[in-house]
């Protein structure tokens, strides 16, 4: 496996990274983090189902902007990037298939676990 | 001809049949290949907490409003600084900064040490209210012990000897029916089962984290590293990464989706 072609900042072994990518990253991550905060507390910024799905992407915002700069990813050889994408692509087969199979399992009586305590705690 | 024992600082350990820049490499992407099993590890867990939240909306919905956002929050916030110094420790040490390494790396393991002691007030908050695992703890009556069959467990309720309690919210009283049922029920506690094995299993990760971060630091502090040979730093903040990735989906899953 050949090294990388970054070979600028007499970095013979890794590319050095500018501090100001580093300082923007994590402004990034902070900002990005009060949006997430306030777009899941703000009333007006309800969007019912769709809003485990907006903090997810904004999560994934975030997650990308880590691994891109922080983790280097973005200065990598094809063969990082293959070892760092292969589980996510396991990931969206794995989940993605579970979650269009399971709406299709659902029971006609819902299972209902034998609680010991329930009768007990009736008379709380 | 050097063994792999003996360490000159600023240079890298010379195995036999590997250049020192196959070895960094080598490295890395062992590395890489490692974090991918860690990720994988906690999608399992978060596929499981989305069937079940899916199941269970109305539970989870009501169980996820005992967790403190703005704790999840203060975290997130300790957590992002501390991969920032992390990532700035990789490059004192590629500019053969050991001192810098050393501070930065600190500074990294306080603020895994401060998420851990946040983490400790939301678990022992839980705990005062009776939201833990194995709260159903048998009491067993005076003087039963000798008296009743062995049937071990919590399986025998009612008969004679011991029974078993929650420990609970004292106060249901400003509940409706419909609450109090819909707290002793178990889908209620498996959103906390998920979330202790969620939040456990990442601290878990955290404590490693800032074992291996340490070691480096100690490393550093014998002004191991250089440009020629940082591995174990960029090993280690790449590792910390991935607890910080981890965090970054815990938090809005857990304590801010309703």
């Amino acid at each position: 496996m050949s090294s990388h072609s970054h070979e600028d900042h007499h970095g013979e072994l890794g590319h050095i990274v500018p501090f100001a990518i580093y300082r923007n990253v994590l402004i990034g991550l902070l900002v990005l983090t009060v949006i997430t905060v306030w777009v899941a507390k703000a009333p007006s910024m309800d969007f019912g189902n769709l809003n485990i799905a907006i903090a997810m992407v904004i999560a994934s915002v975030k997650a990308s902007i880590v691994a891109l700069y922080f983790m280097h990813l973005k200065f990598e050889d094809k063969t990082t990037w293959l070892y760092a994408f292969f589980p996510i692509m396991l990931l969206v087969l794995m989940m993605g298939l579970i979650f269009l199979d399971n709406p299709f399992r659902r029971a006609d009586q819902p299972v209902e676990v034998n609680d010991p305590l329930a009768e007990q705690l009736q008379q709380i | 001809m050097t063994s792999v024992a003996q360490t000159i600082p600023g240079e890298p350990p010379h195995p036999h049949h590997w250049t020192p820049t196959n070895a960094y490499h080598g490295a890395k992407l062992g590395m890489w290949l490692f974090l991918a099993t860690e990720i994988l590890l906690f999608s399992v867990l978060f596929t499981a907490f989305a069937l079940y939240r899916w199941a269970y909306l109305g539970e989870f919905h009501d169980a996820s409003l005992n967790l403190d956002w703005k704790l999840g929050a203060l975290n997130t916030a300790v957590l992002i600084l501390s991969s920032f110094t992390a990532a700035l420790a990789v490059d004192a040490a590629q500019r053969g900064n050991n001192k810098r390494v050393k501070h930065l790396l600190l500074f990294t393991v306080m603020c895994g040490g401060i998420f851990l002691v946040v983490k400790y007030f939301e678990y022992s908050h839980k705990y005062h209210i009776g939201l833990f695992p194995g709260v159903e703890c048998p009491v067993v009556e005076a003087g039963a012990l000798h008296g009743s069959e062995g049937h071990g467990g919590g399986a025998d309720v009612a008969e004679g000897g011991h029974h078993l309690e929650y420990c609970w919210p004292k106060d249901t009283s400003g509940l409706s029916e419909g609450q109090r049922e819909m707290l002793v029920s178990s889908k209620y506690k498996m959103y906390f089962g998920l979330y202790y094995c969620m939040t456990g299993l990442h601290a878990l990760h955290v404590i490693i984290g800032m074992l291996l971060l340490s070691w480096v630091c100690f490393h550093a502090s014998r002004n191991r590293f250089s440009e020629k040979y940082y591995t174990p730093v960029e090993l280690g903040a790449l590792y910390w990464h991935l607890v910080d990735l981890i965090w970054i989906y815990l938090f809005p899953l857990l304590y801010l989706v309703d």
